[in-house]
């Protein structure tokens, strides 16, 4: 083949160059990861480091198989995910007896329902069924019950908990199903692919400025950890990372740049707020479901702000 | 014959274990005390019938095979499925309760005698009520005296009473975890108010803390 027809190649599968990026910069991490142990020996540092970048691949994988399967695969995947979120979510709030018949209407008809309408695509009922009818039901199971103790804060504990860990993380394959103008399915892919990796990237990033030069922390009530330099820096590298990806996206190279920037900083205050949440529970992770990273809520607290704002700034955009 | 049943009895163990860990992905905190096979008794709260399922599902497997459940024998022994479970899956130590307290302890020296480890809830009976944990009986002590060299483990299982309450139909799926503390044993001239009211400490300082 010339070089010509494999540059052509590699634009016409922009998935498959995607992951093998992907597959490449986790082998490196683990280069680099297992290295640090070999020189420094394991200090619960580089453990957790080496764990969290094992993760990585099971996460890269398993969304490489939801890719496969499409939007079916990933409605499928990020329903998962929620009834995981949810359950660490409810398991830390104070709900009393007189909330089991709300949180079973939330876990067995809530959760599917809202990713079955995303399945069928239908965004008007999908955008308002739980901030509206799952609001309004939680409140009246919670009255039909009659116990009145602490009432409002535990409805308000077990709306958050419907609002945070679906809703939301149902955006994201919400995403796939955008008219976007190409009328390419794979396009809504590259999207959620686009989203994940910003976000997690800046994730990622500001995890490693802030190991590296971290001195000032921006906020040390909510997380010790998020410091002023891994922020500005990460932020800042992985604006860079979405622009530089603008290829896979319809958008410009100066909006991929901002989009980017807009999803790393929401999805940092998605990750503060989930932080003050912990804190007022007096716990340190939300579970430990993934080895390293803590329990599912702390692997997608980012994502969980991020992706409604980025679905709705494409759909304004870019759809027809 | 009994091959077969054997291996139902194993794989039924898988099974439950199986589902217990994927409806409340019960997870253990060894938090006083290493996952040995030391020879034990567990004493756990008891707020629900999955209690002891909760415990010998995060044992391992070797310990799981040698500690044994004490249960009523009114409930689990009734032909078919019931004692199937109870006397061939669990291996359960079937107590009965009319027979009165001396009876049972003898059983349960018994089964230790022959080196296996046991799961007991002191407070005698599930509580179904808001108080964390009810009064414990006498006869832990009694267990506690006649066989001294047994590491006694406090055990708190949390959360599986939110799971499934009192009268409910179907159980929520929220997280439950099995949190070991340190072995306690009887001191030589311990009285017995004494000792129940430090074995009921030990459980009640493993309860995770009620938020604000």
């Amino acid at each position: 083949m010339t070089n010509l027809t494999d540059r052509q190649w590699l634009l016409d599968h922009p998935t498959l160059v995607l992951f093998a990026g992907l597959g490449l910069v986790l082998l490196i991490a683990t280069a680099i990861g297992r290295t640090l142990g070999l020189i420094h020996g394991n200090t619960p540092t580089i453990d957790n480091l080496n764990q969290r970048i094992d993760a990585w691949w099971i996460m890269v994988a398993a969304m490489g198989v939801a890719f496969i399967f499409g939007l079916t695969g990933l409605v499928i995947l990020f329903a998962l995910l929620s009834f995981w979120a949810l359950r660490e979510f409810l398991t830390l709030t104070p709900t009393r007896h007189g909330d089991h018949s709300s949180l079973l209407l939330l876990f067995f008809v809530g959760l599917p329902v809202q990713y079955l309408l995303v399945w069928q695509e239908w965004y008007g009922l999908y955008s308002i069924f739980l901030p509206v009818y799952g609001f309004l039901v939680l409140a009246i199971a919670a009255t039909l019950r009659g116990d009145t103790e602490n009432f409002l804060q535990r409805v308000s504990f077990v709306q958050w908990g419907m609002m945070i860990c679906i809703y939301f993380i149902s955006h994201v394959p919400a995403l796939v199903t955008l008219p976007l103008a190409s009328g390419r399915s794979s396009d809504g892919l590259l999207l959620i692919a686009f989203l994940v990796i910003v976000v997690q990237g800046s994730d990622v990033l500001q995890y490693i400025f802030g190991k590296l030069f971290g001195r000032h922390p921006v906020s040390p009530r909510l997380s010790p950890s998020k410091t002023w330099e891994g922020l500005i820096g990460g932020i800042a590298s992985a604006t860079l990372l979405g622009a530089a990806l603008w290829w896979i996206t319809p958008f410009s190279v100066p909006v991929a740049a901002g989009m980017a920037f807009v999803i790393c900083v929401t999805g940092f205050f998605g990750g503060l707020v989930l932080s003050a949440i912990k804190r007022d529970r007096g716990v340190k992770d939300w579970g430990r479901m993934i080895r390293g990273h803590g329990g599912i809520l702390d692997r997608l607290d980012s994502v969980i702000f991020a992706a409604p704002v980025f679905l709705h700034l494409t759909r304004y955009w870019y759809t027809i | 014959m009994a091959v077969i049943r054997t291996l139902a009895a194993r794989v039924t163990a898988r099974l439950i274990a199986g589902f217990a860990r994927l409806a409340t992905g019960v997870y253990g905190d060894w938090r006083g005390c290493p996952p040995a096979l030391n020879q034990r008794v567990y004493f756990a709260n008891h707020t629900s019938h999955g209690d002891f399922v909760l415990i010998w599902t995060v044992l391992s497997g070797r310990a799981r095979r040698q500690t044994r459940p004490v249960a009523a024998a009114d409930y689990w022994n009734v032909p078919g499925l019931r004692r199937f479970i109870g006397a061939h899956v669990f291996n359960a130590l079937l107590i009965d309760r009319q027979a009165g307290g001396s009876s049972a302890i003898a059983a349960m020296a018994d089964a230790l005698a022959q080196g296996n480890s046991l799961i007991i809830f002191p407070e005698g009976t599930r509580n179904t009520g808001d108080t964390p944990l009810l009064p414990l009986r006498s006869g832990i002590h009694h267990l506690a005296r006649t066989c001294p060299t047994v590491e006694f483990v406090p055990v708190w299982i949390d959360n599986i009473s939110r799971v499934m309450p009192k009268g409910e139909l179907l159980p929520v799926p929220l997280l439950c975890s099995v949190i070991f503390g340190q072995p306690i044993s009887v001191a030589p001239d311990e009285p017995r108010e004494q000792f129940l009211d430090r074995a009921r400490q030990a459980l009640l300082q493993l309860k995770p803390g009620e938020g604000p």
